[in-house]
């Protein structure tokens, strides 16, 4: 398998360049290169400069020939800084190698040596990480003696229980993994199972690791010699230099000052270079906590220029006087010319509930946050008008183009009163260390200005209200005692808090099992119905929102493709509705035929076509299509379709049909639905 | 709540073995602190065994090597038996737990002075210097590490992350004793400002706690404003920010109690390693603490005094260990469930 | 061509009074050369289930038999599982060709080269494009790696596949095929199929025979058109009657009770 191994080469070539190309990259990297050659060459070089004794000038200060000053033997201090690092360097990463594999052993002999035996030697590493390795390293330093060699093993031993405790974690987690299971499945050994799946995938993070460790090693080799307990005269390492030095720092300073830096600045090369590893391998160390900043510009990367298409002008609509939400011309764009919004515009009547439909990229989450003023930057959100029950919800505080610009926490007020957000996985939304009541209490208590008590009394009344049972107890409770569905009961109930104009309702079901789903489903419709409310119903669901609402906004690549009333969705005139309705099963799907499918893939945000974004996949594609969007525009009283070819997918005409083998064989990797001459 | 299935498989898979139990929620409270209670003690006896060791595990005779070359050998058996090491190794053993928990840790090989004495002179010390500078360290490190997070929060003031994130890389790579060195030469042999070493008053603690604190404070700032920028992305904030609650609430009521409980852990390790680091920084200030008897008795092998200082120095660990894992189940309340 | 059969099967974690019962004296059989459809809610044990039956999990008591003989654990491995993250399934480090050339028995097929065709030949049979043994994971979308795990199921030349979800994390463009390739492959090679998922419309399309789990147990069991058309356990019926449907709506006027009668809130 030739060609495997050099693309995972030129991978692994592609992520060093990656490393190295970083400012802070290239710098440690040299400055790593540069104790490194000190290291090897420096005795070579200045041995006997340094150890050349000159009895006319003992204890010196800096001066010209001695740079740093003498010793008590009138040695030069400066050159044996220099000569000192290859011992200091090369006692580090002995150390280093010590404790990695020690640490590789035992982290790695429970997954082979059984579960009573793995249990133990868990234990005892749990043990020994619980106390700093400078003490271990004391304690090992007793018993294998003052000196080099006791130091060595002393720091060497004294790292391996970290180390071992990360390789037992980072092996737990990638065993846990489905890979690693199918393998099992297939029969592979464990021994095999280690060295070539487990290893491998924890391999980038343990290099990082020990680097970051062989830079911890020269600091602990550093404070042993300091301390007279590691490297012995006549032998010398920075700590010894360090140590002398420290007793003549009054007169001269500079005998303390040299090897400290060298010490401070060999420590620094390794760990900068360990953490410049960890980010181009993309990896987090361990010592600093997950949760670096997700760079957007990796994920967002800059793509190819879009053709410069003219925007279609806003649609001169008619917007239903009793509007409670109205978007015109809504855009998110991230930095890298990614569009995953491109000009969305609709209109939510009171009591209306208005579904929006589409698969992952097509930008409906993303609309749901813009609307409701929650995305922050890089993301840029702009738009001819929103507005909410009239008031203008995108103007910075104190500016605004429609009526009664408001102060900021006048808009904060507004919005948290009149619109209620209901979000998809309630676990991570609510806050895991404050109880349910409080979190539903705050709106009450921040908004509407109501004392504790008031607040938190109208909370369990909310969560009544969502037949929540015995909601006084369960108010006191936190997030993880509830079952899902509560959760998600109680998470409209907190929506539903400042009795808002607008739910906007994320995937609110998604997560759920079908029994709950459908009562969740039930309550939102009754709360809706009860409050006179409009809900906005965000799902990739279209059987759902067909069930939940009144009407159906189909996106596709950041559009409104279509915007019809449910009951009409059976006559559908996009053909990515249609596509979307035959190819998802249900209970009365014929069993007798294969399932319909729809070829190519979806659309990246990143690398949007001139023309209409969904022409690559459509059986009624024409040139024109390729070429140029169509617009939203109303056909029907109530619908909008934005399709060249309405007539034809109406007469139900593809210009073509996808093969038998098309239906089974993998539909990303087939070219773009054929077609045959222009339809007029 | 279960262990996931990925964790439960993970055991299962290799070594095939029904995963660890999720349990009830009767009494999650007691049956954490028994566990809890119970690891102290295994640990607790792995410690004084360890301890108890050393002197046994040196090579040579450790007597001897403590009185040196020339003493004559009356003295050495002498001392030999005083300590009791001609008896065989259990009964040693047994007379070690005895006399700790009767309170009394020996004698010193080269002074004579009973051990205990040693150290109840020296604990406080060491107590003082670890303390103050654990205190001084979070009192920096937490109002720096959240304004530093909400300021860099979604690649804001890229500039502010990168000087902020060079400075702490830098100074959290020198050491504890070569700053003390540093500063040191900069304050007190140049500036004269505070004295040069010993425990003498207010403006001597200055420059130890100085030294001690300002690396783990720089390292703690570092990981909360990591871990507020986490928060700020999660999906609780967002809810608290579609609640539309004033920043300063959503900052101090919500970030923070999140980020700080992932901090703790860290804070304990942080602490942890303080007590390591007196060992040096009392060094370079000939501070009268624990740190540099032990060093000077490892030198002198006065292995009676190097055996009690180890189980004090570890005993502080574990009961550090404790007061975090206590912490975090009471700030977490899916911890205790969790665990058990 | 082999049956499948799980008699009075417990799977329970921990001890005591802590135990959890993920499944309570299960019988299920799954006949040579059919699919059994097995569905259930979180929680009800099916992929518990699943997994002790390719041995990630030891069943606390009860059999699992192949062809009335236990399952083998040495050798060739008869039973193979397709899993549901198509994220997680595959070892992101190895090309897909590797993964499934090491799940190729070592007795059939020896040599390299032969493994490289033999892993082409499987690619194929999915419908996937030639090229793809030398792509890593990373680059290929979420239906095409499933398809990379259904062919080194398919490597061990198995006689049951047992499919856990596998649709489930698959955007509705893609399920379509990936399910047509399932049947298509099943009826080809006459597999045994043990067929879990939540989702009552894909099962109903994919197996012959349906059961139905809760809690550990299963509920009921029977022919597909039987047990979803004339369900007979109320567990059953409130399940189908859940499911969404097109063309209906949730009204709330009309049985608004119907919460409060409900077991328990969930």
């Amino acid at each position: 398998m030739a060609r495997s191994t050099s693309g995972n080469g030129r991978a692994r070539t592609a992520r060093l360049r990656r490393v190295l190309g970083t400012p802070a990259g290239s710098s440690a990297a040299v400055l790593l290169g540069i104790v490194a050659l000190l290291a090897i060459f420096a005795p070579i070089l200045w041995s006997s400069d340094a150890s050349a004794i000159d009895t006319s000038s003992i204890l010196q200060g800096p001066s010209a020939r001695h740079w740093v000053g003498t010793n008590g033997l009138g040695q030069d201090v400066f050159y044996q800084v220099l000569v000192a690092s290859r011992l200091s360097v090369g006692l580090a990463l002995a150390a280093t190698g010590i404790g990695v594999a020690c640490g590789l052993l035992l982290g790695t002999a429970p997954l082979i040596v059984g579960r009573r035996a793995g249990r133990f030697i868990t234990s005892v590493i749990n043990i020994a990480v619980a106390f700093p390795a400078l003490l271990l390293a004391l304690f090992f330093a007793i018993i294998f003696g003052i000196g080099a060699q006791g130091a060595l093993l002393a720091i060497g031993f004294a790292s391996a229980p970290a180390f071992a405790r990360l390789v037992r974690t980072l092996s737990a987690s990638v065993a846990g993994l489905d890979y690693i299971a199918a393998a099992r499945i297939a029969g592979v050994s464990r021994f095999r199972l280690l060295t070539r799946h487990v290893l491998p995938n924890i391999g980038e993070t343990l290099i990082v690791n020990a680097t970051m460790a062989a830079g911890d090693a020269l600091l602990s080799f550093a404070g042993l010699s300091f301390l007279g307990l590691g490297v012995q005269p006549p032998s010398y390492d920075w700590g010894q230099l360090l140590n002398n030095g420290l007793q003549g720092i009054y007169t001269r300073p500079a005998a303390a000052i040299a090897p400290g830096v060298a010490v401070v600045v060999a420590g620094l090369a390794f760990n900068l270079f360990g953490e410049a590893l960890a980010a181009g391998l993309g990896v987090s160390p361990q010592n600093i906590t997950a949760g670096v900043l997700g760079r957007l510009r990796g994920a967002l990367a800059a793509s190819a220029a879009r053709a410069a298409a003219a925007e279609p002008p806003p649609s001169a609509r008619t917007v239903p006087a009793d509007s409670v939400l109205v978007v015109s011309n809504l855009e998110v764009a991230f930095p890298g010319g990614v569009h995953p919004v491109r000009g969305i515009s609709f209109a939510v009547r009171r009591g209306e509930a208005v579904g929006v439909v589409g698969e992952s990229g097509s930008g409906k989450s993303l609309t749901a946050l813009a609307v409701s003023r929650l995305l922050e930057r890089p993301a840029r959100v702009s738009a001819t008008e929103v507005t909410l029950l009239g008031r203008d919800v995108l103007a910075e505080a104190g500016r605004g183009r429609a009526a009664g610009a408001m102060s900021d926490r006048g808009l904060r007020r507004f919005l948290g009163t009149k619109a209620g957000l209901v979000f998809q996985d309630p676990m991570t939304s609510f806050n895991p260390v404050k109880r349910v009541g409080a979190q539903l209490a705050e709106v009450a208590a921040v908004h509407h200005g109501l004392s504790r008590r008031q607040a938190g009394a109208r909370a369990v009344d909310r969560l009544r209200a969502v037949r929540i049972p015995r909601p006084e107890h369960r108010a006191r409770q936190f997030p993880h005692e509830l079952s899902g569905g509560m959760r998600q009961r109680a998470m409209i109930g907190m929506a539903v808090m400042g009795e808002p104009a607008l739910v906007i309702a994320d995937e609110p079901t998604t997560a759920l099992d079908v029994t709950v789903q459908r009562q969740v489903l039930r309550l939102l419709k009754s709360i809706q119905a009860d409050g006179d409310m409009a809900l906005l119903f965000i799902s990739h669901d279209i059987t759902v929102v067909g069930q939940v609402c009144d009407r159906v906004l189909v996106m596709y690549a950041g559009k409104i493709v279509e915007n019809l009333p449910v009951g009409q969705l059976t006559d559908a005139s996009h053909p990515y509705t249609r596509a979307l309705l035959a190819a998802v099963p249900s209970m009365e799907t014929p069993r007798d035929r294969p399932l319909a499918v729809i070829p190519g893939r979806p659309a990246d945000p990143a690398n949007l076509p001139a023309g209409c974004a969904f022409a690559a996949r459509c059986a009624f594609a024409s040139d024109r299509c390729r070429a140029e969007d169509p617009p939203l525009v109303a056909d029907l009283a109530g619908r909008e379709v934005a399709c060249w070819h309405v007539d034809a997918v109406l007469a139900g005409a593809p210009t073509a049909v996808a093969g038998a083998e098309a239906l089974t064989a993998d539909p990303e990797s087939a070219g773009p639905a054929p077609i045959s001459g222009e339809v007029a | 709540m279960m262990e996931t299935p990925q964790a439960a498989a993970a055991d299962s898979v290799l070594s095939r073995v029904a995963p660890a139990n999720p349990g009830a929620s009767a009494s999650p409270w007691l049956r954490f602190a028994a566990r809890r209670l119970g690891q102290l003690l295994v640990s607790a006896l792995v410690l004084i065994t360890a301890s108890f060791l050393i002197i046994h595990l040196v090579p040579g005779d450790p007597v001897r090597a403590a009185l040196g070359l020339d003493a004559s050998q009356q003295l050495v058996d002498a001392r030999r038996a005083a300590l009791g090491l001609d008896n065989p190794l259990w009964l040693q053993y047994v007379d070690y737990l005895r006399n700790l928990f009767a309170g009394r840790f020996g004698t010193s090989i080269t002074s004579g002075l009973p051990v205990s004495q040693v150290i109840s002179q020296r604990l406080p010390f060491t107590l003082e210097l670890a303390g103050y500078s654990f205190i001084v360290a979070v009192v920096v490190a937490v109002p720096l590490g959240l304004v530093l997070g909400v300021a860099t929060r979604g690649g804001r003031r890229r500039g502010t992350e990168l000087a902020f994130t060079s400075v702490s890389i830098l100074l959290a790579a020198i050491p504890g004793f070569l700053l003390a060195v540093g500063l040191v030469y900069l304050f007190a042999v140049t500036l004269h400002w505070v004295p040069v070493a010993g425990e003498s008053g207010f403006s001597s603690y200055l420059l130890p706690v100085a030294s001690m604190a300002i690396g783990p404070a720089v390292v703690l700032a570092r990981i909360l404003r990591l871990e507020v920028i986490a928060a700020l992305r999660a999906d609780y904030v967002r809810t608290a920010r579609a609640k539309r609650l004033p920043a300063w609430r959503i900052y101090l009521l919500h970030v923070l109690p999140n980020a700080l409980t992932a901090t703790l852990t860290i804070c304990g390790l942080l602490l942890a390693a303080m007590i390591a680091g007196t060992v040096l920084v009392e060094n370079v200030f000939a501070w009268p603490g624990l740190g540099s008897e032990i060093v000077a008795s490892i030198i002198a092998k006065d292995y009676p005094v190097v055996q009690a200082i180890v189980l004090v120095y570890g005993t502080g660990v574990l009961l550090i260990n404790l007061i975090v894992d206590v912490a975090l189940a009471l700030l977490d309340p899916r911890s205790t469930i969790r665990e058990s | 061509m082999s049956e499948l059969r799980f008699e009075q099967v417990t799977v329970r974690y921990g001890t005591g009074r802590h135990a959890h019962i993920a499944a309570d004296g299960v019988d299920l059989v799954v006949p040579s050369g059919h699919v059994v459809g097995l569905v259930g809610e979180s929680g009800s044990g099916k992929s518990t289930l699943a997994r002790a039956a390719v041995g990630l999990v030891a069943p606390t008591a009860g059999k699992i038999l192949l062809d009335g003989k236990p399952v083998p654990r040495r050798g060739r491995r008869p039973l193979q599982m397709v899993f549901q993250d198509p994220y997680a399934s595959l070892d992101p480090r190895m090309t897909a060709g590797e993964s499934i050339a090491e799940a190729i028995g070592r007795g059939a097929v020896a040599g390299r080269s032969a493994r490289r065709e033999e892993a082409t030949r499987l690619t194929d049979l999915v419908g996937l494009p030639p090229g793809t043994v030398d792509r890593f994971p990373g680059e290929l979308s979420g239906g095409q790696r499933q398809r990379v795990a259904l062919a080194r199921a398919l490597a061990g030349r198995p006689d049951v596949i047992i499919a856990d979800e596998i649709t489930s994390a698959l955007d509705v463009s893609t399920q379509g095929a990936v399910l047509n390739l399932v049947r298509e492959l099943q009826r080809e090679l006459s597999l045994s199929m043990l067929f879990i998922s939540h989702n009552l419309a894909v099962v109903r399309y994919v197996a012959d025979y349906v059961a139905v789990m809760y809690q550990g147990r299963i509920v009921e069991h029977g022919p597909a058109e039987r047990v979803l058309l004339e369900p007979e356990q109320p567990y059953t019926r409130q399940l189908l009657a859940a499911v969404p449907r097109p063309g209906t709506r949730i009204d709330v006027t009309a049985d608004g009770g119907d919460d409060e009668r409900a077991a328990a809130v969930t």
